[in-house]
């Protein structure tokens, strides 16, 4: 065996940092008695308050609209019928459905029909939409642009869970809806976004008919690649007229292809 | 047949056992959202004194779901030990609770063919908390493959080494840690991010060279689709134990993509493994209250009945170990710290009482109430109802499923505030090998056996 792993039985301190570069898994946190050592009660602590205020931020539908125009889309607001974040977490099938005014205000909003409805959902996470929607609308908006697809503007919704998307993508008559959301917060992501693609997008859709990008974050799936991998999903959702367990996410082909070059400045 | 309860001036009606059984239901959010719950706080206590008059009898006659259109009923109703009924036949649920409270372990074992997951839940939501404790404490379930689990004064744990992209290395990594503290005696179990064949064949290979190479008296499993574990069988892998999460309706189960006879193909294909040392329990069943709702098989009934129903399913293939992974599901399930408390306590008295080794991942998500006091709540009461075994996951924080359950601190805590003890086997092992001392107690020197073993 190598020297390495001599010195590692003689050194448990070393050897033990090593072994826990090897995960993100919380291990080699040592112990004061059966408990743990106060660093690890409060990082964890942390960690937990992090996850629980992205849960119960409100979202700043004004200053995500906002941010979102100063891109170039038009903006549309929407509720679900959860009326509270307490209802919210009780009654999944009203975080579904658009309350009535909504409801109202999105079909007066719809004209001829479109390629694609574009949402914007606080979903579990208030703080993924905060910081992740206009970086990952911003790095989509060039291609959009070039794609020529007709576009609903993007509609911002509170209280929203993917499902939402079906019922806003049927009012705007829209072919395909993509929805980002803030996912369910992890203990070390509370900031990560969910992009999920619905073809044909009408109530009842269920998640084996979408196709979905998940953890969205600067940390973790960045937003050039989330956007060039959307688009991707979203032309091959149009041409091929389906979205969910039937279409494969294969963009990384034309990333590693010699054509792919250059197409997206950041891969990391 | 309808049942009602005159308070005062009001008389309450419930429409049949099953609307009665779940407005007694202590309230949570997954009843709720099935339209099943009390409309008011006094017609869930209204619900409780009719359900207390209920015979047990009459709970046995008229299945909840019908015999010809689930199998699960038919299982229940099938295996059901008129025998061992006899003795508690004339009882309605309110003397039943009167009878465990009173009962010996021997008793409670006695009966244990004849308690249907029915009357269990039933007698359960007429109970307190520290009833569901003081009667689980007495119902001891024992079983064995490479080690003895269950017995009185003791706890196991599960090892949970699971990693977001399952990279071997981080997974020993996690493994050697938990070890370390001394985990793992239940079974160092991985929920994998594949579903692959070739990925579970990858782990569980993994698994077996760790354990031989450390002569340690556990088992090994990764917590896959049984269908997946069952080819993996086929290609001659080594499989210790046989993983599946089962739920308490046909439909629910169905859900899954299971099947009770392709839960017994795969309990004989382990069975003919013959890889136990001690015993021949192959079998390991995960569960939780609300799985048939969110699968929209529930049938009008509660969620913690439903629950109880699973463990019937569980109890059919011998289990080693069979756990409710209690706030796993979400709030729209179980609200808050209160009520998962309350299912973590219910279920384990339900398994318990029906024969069935259960353990609890006492657990939560980011968007539900609760926080790790709660957690520490619930541990420590599970460790008074004598629970079977409970998760070990590195700092508490499952990096691969994204929530928290029990840490190998915790189960530290626990046998420091009890006195509770490691399976015998695996006990003895961790002190031959110098990471324990005689008592059980760990050593100093930051588990420096198992890096020697490692480098070795």
């Amino acid at each position: 065996m190598s020297r390495d792993d001599d010195s590692a039985a003689d050194d448990p301190a070393a050897a033990w940092r090593r072994l826990a570069a090897l995960t993100p898994a919380r291990i080699a946190l040592g112990r004061a008695g059966s408990g743990l050592p106060t660093r690890e009660v409060l990082r964890f602590g942390l960690a937990h308050a992090q996850a629980r205020d992205a849960v119960h931020t409100p979202l700043d539908a004004a200053a995500v609209r906002a941010g979102i125009a100063a891109l170039g889309f038009d903006t549309l607001a929407a509720a679900s019928a959860a009326p509270d974040r307490a209802t919210y977490l009780r009654r999944p099938d009203l975080g579904r459905r658009l309350d009535e005014a909504s409801a109202a205000a999105l079909a007066a909003a719809a004209g001829e029909p479109v390629d694609l409805a574009l949402v914007v959902a606080d979903g579990l996470s208030a703080r993924a939409v905060h910081e992740g929607a206009v970086p990952l609308l911003s790095a989509l908006k060039p291609a959009l642009a070039g794609s020529g697809w007709r576009l609903t503007p993007v509609v911002v919704a509170t209280q929203g869970r993917v499902a939402l998307g079906d019922a806003v993508g049927t009012l705007l008559k829209a072919r395909a809806v993509a929805v980002l959301i803030g996912e369910r917060p992890g203990l070390s992501s509370p900031d990560s976004l969910g992009i999920y693609l619905t073809f044909d997008p009408r109530p009842g859709r269920n998640d084996a008919e979408r196709n979905c990008l998940s953890n969205v974050r600067a940390a973790g799936l960045k937003p050039d690649l989330a956007a060039f991998k959307l688009h991707w999903l979203i032309g091959q959702a149009l041409t091929r007229r389906l979205t969910g367990v039937a279409l494969k996410d294969e963009s990384d082909r034309l990333l590693e292809g010699p054509e792919g070059r250059g197409m997206v400045p950041d891969r990391r | 047949m309808s049942y009602r309860h005159v308070v005062g001036p009001r008389t309450f009606v419930f429409a049949d056992l099953a609307e009665l059984m779940a407005k007694a239901s202590p309230p949570r959010s997954g009843d709720r959202l099935a339209g099943l719950a009390a409309e008011s706080a006094e017609e869930c206590v209204a619900a409780r004194w009719c359900l207390a008059a209920v015979p047990l009898a009459e709970i046995l006659a008229r299945p909840l779901i019908p015999y010809e259109s689930d199998d699960v009923t038919r299982l229940i109703l099938d295996t059901h030990d008129a025998t061992a009924f006899r003795r508690i036949a004339h009882l309605t649920v309110g003397d039943f609770r009167e009878f465990l409270l009173t009962a010996t372990p021997d008793t409670l074992a006695a009966i244990a063919p004849g308690v249907t997951p029915e009357i269990a839940a039933a007698v359960s939501k007429i109970m307190r908390n520290q009833d569901l404790i003081l009667v689980a404490r007495k119902a001891r379930v024992v079983t064995r493959l490479r080690n003895t689990i269950g017995l009185p004064g003791t706890l196991a744990v599960r090892l949970q080494p699971n990693h977001p992209s399952d990279d071997p290395a981080g997974i020993t990594a996690a493994i050697l840690d938990g070890l370390s503290y001394g985990c793992g005696d239940a079974c160092i179990g991985i929920n994998p991010v594949s579903d692959s064949v070739q990925g579970l064949t990858g782990l569980l290979h993994l698994l077996a060279e760790m354990i031989d190479r450390f002569a340690i008296p556990t088992q090994a499993c990764v917590l896959t689709h049984v269908t997946t574990t069952l080819e993996a069988m086929n290609r001659g892998v080594p499989v210790d134990l046989v993983f599946q999460s089962v739920a308490g309706t046909q439909a629910a189960n169905a859900s899954f993509g299971v099947t009770l006879p392709l839960l017994r193909e795969a309990h004989e294909a382990a069975l003919a493994l013959q890889r136990g040392t001690v015993g021949d329990n192959v079998m390991y069943f995960e569960t939780g209250q609300g799985s048939a709702l969110s699968a929209d098989a529930h049938h009008g009934i509660d969620q913690q009945t439903l629950e109880a129903r699973a463990y019937a399913v569980a109890h059919a293939f011998r289990p080693l170990l069979v756990n409710t992974v209690v706030g796993f599901i979400g709030p729209e399930y179980l609200y808050d710290g209160k009520e998962i408390i309350r299912a973590g306590l219910e279920d384990h008295f339900c398994g318990k009482l029906m024969g069935v080794p259960l353990g609890v991942d006492v657990c939560y998500t980011n968007h539900a109430e609760a926080d790790q006091d709660d957690m520490d709540t619930l541990l420590t009461l599970l460790g008074a109802a004598g629970v079977t075994y409970v998760m070990g996951v590195p700092g508490a924080d499952d990096v691969m499923l994204n929530y928290q359950s029990t840490s190998f601190h915790d189960q530290l805590y626990l046998r420091e505030a009890m006195g509770l003890r490691r399976a015998p086997e695996f006990a003895e092992w961790l002190a031959r090998i110098g990471l324990t001392d005689a008592s059980g107690a760990l050593l100093p020197g930051g588990g420096a056996p198992l890096l020697a073993g490692l480098a070795a």
